[in-house]
């Protein structure tokens, strides 16, 4: 038992309530203590200069392709392929530290970061990932200070990435007609310490539109919605002038209708389709074969992420006359479509 | 919490939509057929065709506000109009359906000749109506209705016409609001190179994959004339520091970042530092200050051609970059620095710049020099991001120079024009073990034209946009972590 926890139980025997209740009370004061994954605050700094402590989000890196979100606790342990881990070995070390499991076995703890997160979230619904979200931020114009509309919240994907671009001084107001789902997300932005930049409602925006308060005050508008067309008129009053909109559809006919309803108040109505295509490298060696130069063979290492050490010697290489080269090509799986992404901005009057 | 005032932030300030003298704009001429970056003087004027007009209507206009060429007895002039009909609704084509519609689709082009002679007025005509004062919107009715063929054309053809018409007798201008989204466009489209091929979603990405946010401290190498540097400085929001950094002995042109409206206190905090600063351990303090200025030249000090120094990076067997053509020892580098005062993006705080070698961080052209307390926090710390886009260089050695300043967990994004030089600085990245989540991805743009009835990806398309290496740094057991365990 540390200091802390010794004191606590003082207090708890003091006070004669348990010690479980003192914990849950200043658990609440000191949430601001933990890392946010966002500074909001000049003295508060971000997870990339501080430790890992106890209570964290963290992020546990095991391969490229295979991470997950922690909640760092003493006296816990994370099971996986590469053995049993420690959390209390975690806490102390920075940020983006390898860490050892009790067969040996490794894995990094990285700090959250809304990219990381989309890539670890929960899926409840389909999600954006980080080509459309990038995209739509700039093409937004959303910069610090940006008063935000979203609907709907989804996962929760896109409303983590426009809280880190509204922030410190601005503000994301997104709604989701699922009320399960929008108690989720409230926890997760909780959980990311960014409930003073996010505020989830329930409301059926296709039915209702926004809230009259937001009226003309709102810089940027996101749709992802079954029949955005109706919520159009309602986000063109919130808007201010200029402002602009953008509407997220898989389907082509949805694009169709919202563009007709966009051209009556709104300008500079865009379509696009945004996509990412990831490249594989791998080492070779190219060789010359039987002398003649016309010629040459290409070998590949075993694994394509692992590099030719210069005392390997797995393949039948003739190191005298073969050249050490990294290729790159396009990786098989690709996605071929996420959505149409239509943009407008607000006429002037 | 509409968060207007929070924090002490004034929106309004920082995302302006109203113009103001002296402030740069971007004029979209005809739906984008021409470009032009202004800025709001008293004295500015547009030429549009042969048409010259004063700017000065535009002052104190909203951003988005729409201008037409009018002629009238002083000479042409900028007449602020309202959206209306002239463009929304038109673009959409036909609007109801029914018997239009059903017209539409039983028409074609076969009998249509294209011989020159179906438009009955003349240019003397044309231009006898601009004497009397007629107005664009006029002359286009004017001419239509003296087409012998437009009746026979498609409803879609009858709109290509008169589309084409106003553009030539009723050029419209557009008041955009520089923003990192129409500036890119912008470049991208008439001076790609000059910005190293970086198209918008590409830097869109590069800012998402470096998580750049308020309060970060960002290590940039901005060869793309400062559009990077202004990006990023936009996306901070005045915190946190942009840090150019540059091997040799001159930093990089930033020019389009000026063209941002940064107000100065975003200007401060575009800060740029050479390598060899942010890298020289004892150097910075006081005493070491004078051998530093010696040994280290940057800026204005001291340029006399010694080597900027690389020997503080303990890496085996980095290859030489491309260093020699930033090292002047003449005045002339001096000169075309100081020339540029005038424009200099944090004037109101740096004054005029001595002309001595004396010890000073002045700014210079644009972002002053990154203070001792800065680089030695940032020393200390660590930078939260790295952004390099050095389209010409060969980034392998920059970027293994570079990581070691970051911080554990930060993120990083290189981006390149070409794929073999990422291919080969991920290869060694992974043997090197400095970074993990290492991905090479290349963007991919296409827009669509989205009209009734003639929905299509547009004909023209962006083949190209450059490549993108993100990852994460990270801690390798074998350095030490500073961990408190």
């Amino acid at each position: 038992m540390n200091i802390a926890e010794f004191g606590l139980s003082m207090m708890a025997r003091f006070i004669g309530c348990s010690f479980w209740q003192i914990e849950i009370y200043l658990g609440v004061l000191l949430k601001s203590v933990t890392v946010s994954m966002l500074s909001i605050d000049p003295s508060k700094k971000n997870s990339f200069q501080r430790f890992i402590s106890d209570g964290d989000l963290v992020i546990v890196y095991e391969r490229h392709d295979n991470m997950k979100a922690v909640k760092v606790k003493k006296g816990s342990e994370l099971q996986n392929r590469f053995g049993v881990f420690k959390h209390s070995d975690w806490i102390g070390k920075p940020f983006g530290s390898k860490v050892l499991s009790s067969k040996g076995g490794f894995v990094y703890i990285l700090a959250p970061t809304p990219e990381l997160w989309t890539l670890v979230l929960s899926h409840r619904t389909q999600i954006l990932y980080i080509a459309d979200i990038s995209f739509v931020i700039s093409y937004l114009e959303i910069v610090p200070g940006c008063v935000v509309l979203e609907s709907g919240t989804g996962s929760g994907s896109l409303t983590t990435s426009l809280a880190r671009a509204v922030a410190p001084s601005g503000h994301v107001h997104t709604f989701d007609f699922h009320e399960q789902r929008a108690g989720l997300a409230r926890d997760d932005f909780e959980r990311n310490g960014l409930s003073n930049l996010v505020t989830v409602a329930v409301r059926d925006i296709q039915g209702e539109g926004f809230p009259d308060e937001f009226q003309g005050i709102i810089d940027s508008v996101f749709l992802d919605l079954p029949q955005p067309w109706l919520a159009i008129p309602s986000a063109a009053r919130m808007l201010k002038q200029d402002g602009v909109i953008c509407s997220f559809s898989p389907c082509i006919e949805q694009v169709q209708r919202s563009c007709e309803a966009l051209r009556s108040n709104f300008t500079d109505v865009r379509t696009f389709e945004v996509l990412l295509r990831t490249y594989e490298i791998q080492e070779g060696r190219i060789q010359s074969s039987d002398g003649d130069e016309s010629y040459r063979r290409i070998t590949h290492t075993r694994r394509k992420r692992q590099c030719i050490s210069s005392e390997d010697n797995g393949e039948n290489t003739d190191k005298a006359t073969s050249i050490p080269t990294v290729m790159a090509r396009p990786c098989q799986e690709a996605r071929g479509h996420t959505g149409y992404l239509t943009f407008a901005r607000l006429n002037c009057q | 919490m509409a968060g207007e005032l929070v924090g002490g932030h004034q929106t309004s300030s920082v995302n302006p939509r109203i113009t103001w003298e002296g402030c740069s704009v971007l004029l979209d001429i005809n739906d984008g057929d021409r470009l032009v970056f202004a800025r709001l003087s008293p004295a500015a004027t547009l030429k549009i065709g042969d048409k010259k007009c004063s700017l000065r209507p535009l002052i104190g206009c909203p951003f988005g506000s729409l201008f037409r060429v009018e002629t009238g007895p002083n000479g042409p002039y900028l007449e602020r109009c309202v959206h209306s009909s002239s463009s929304g609704a038109n673009d959409m084509g036909v609007q109801e359906g029914g018997d239009r519609q059903l017209e539409s689709e039983s028409k074609d082009n076969r009998a249509l000749i294209d011989n020159n002679s179906a438009q009955n007025l003349s240019s003397e005509d044309i231009d006898a109506m601009r004497r009397d004062g007629a107005t664009g919107d006029e002359i286009v009715e004017a001419l239509i209705a003296n087409s012998s063929t437009y009746e026979n054309k498609t409803v879609f053809s009858q709109e290509k016409y008169k589309r084409r018409k106003q553009k030539k007798y009723a050029p419209k201008v557009l008041l955009r609001r520089p923003f990192t989204r129409s500036i890119c466009e912008a470049y991208f489209k008439k001076y790609p190179n000059r910005i190293g091929f970086l198209r918008i979603d590409t830097l869109s990405l590069l800012l998402s994959f470096a998580n750049i946010s308020a309060y970060s401290d960002v290590l940039l190498v901005d060869m793309v004339g400062g559009l990077l540097t202004g990006a990023v400085a936009e996306r901070l929001g005045g915190t946190g520091y942009v840090c150019n950094t540059y091997f040799g002995g001159t930093s990089h042109s930033l020019d389009i970042a000026r063209i941002f409206n940064f107000s100065s206190e975003f200007d401060s905090r575009i800060v740029q530092a050479s390598y060899s600063h942010l890298c020289s351990a004892e150097s910075l303090d006081e005493e070491g200050s004078k051998m530093h200025e010696i040994d280290h030249p940057a800026g204005i000090q001291s340029i006399i051609g010694r080597e900027s120094s690389t020997k503080c990076v303990p890496s085996t067997g980095s290859t030489q970059i491309q260093e020699a053509q930033s090292l002047r020892n003449d005045n002339s580098s001096l000169d075309e620095e100081l020339g540029n005062t005038k424009e200099n993006l944090s004037s109101g705080q740096e004054g005029l710049h001595e002309n001595n070698a004396t010890i000073t961080y002045k700014a210079v052209n644009p972002g002053k020099q990154a203070s001792p307390d800065a680089i030695k926090m940032w020393k200390e710390k660590g930078f939260n991001s790295l952004i390099v886009a050095a389209p010409e260089l060969e980034v392998d050695s920059i970027v293994q120079k570079l990581i070691p300043l970051l911080s554990y967990s930060a993120p990083f994004a290189i981006y390149h024009q070409f794929l073999q030089p990422l291919a080969t600085c991920m290869h060694k990245l992974q043997s090197s073990k400095m970074a993990i989540g290492l991905q090479i991805s290349e963007p991919w743009l296409r827009e669509y034209q989205v009209l009734p009835s003639r929905t299509h990806p547009q004909m023209q398309m962006s083949g190209f946009g450059g490549y993108i290496l993100s990852g994460t740094r990270i801690c390798n057991n074998s350095e030490n972590c500073n961990g408190n365990q």
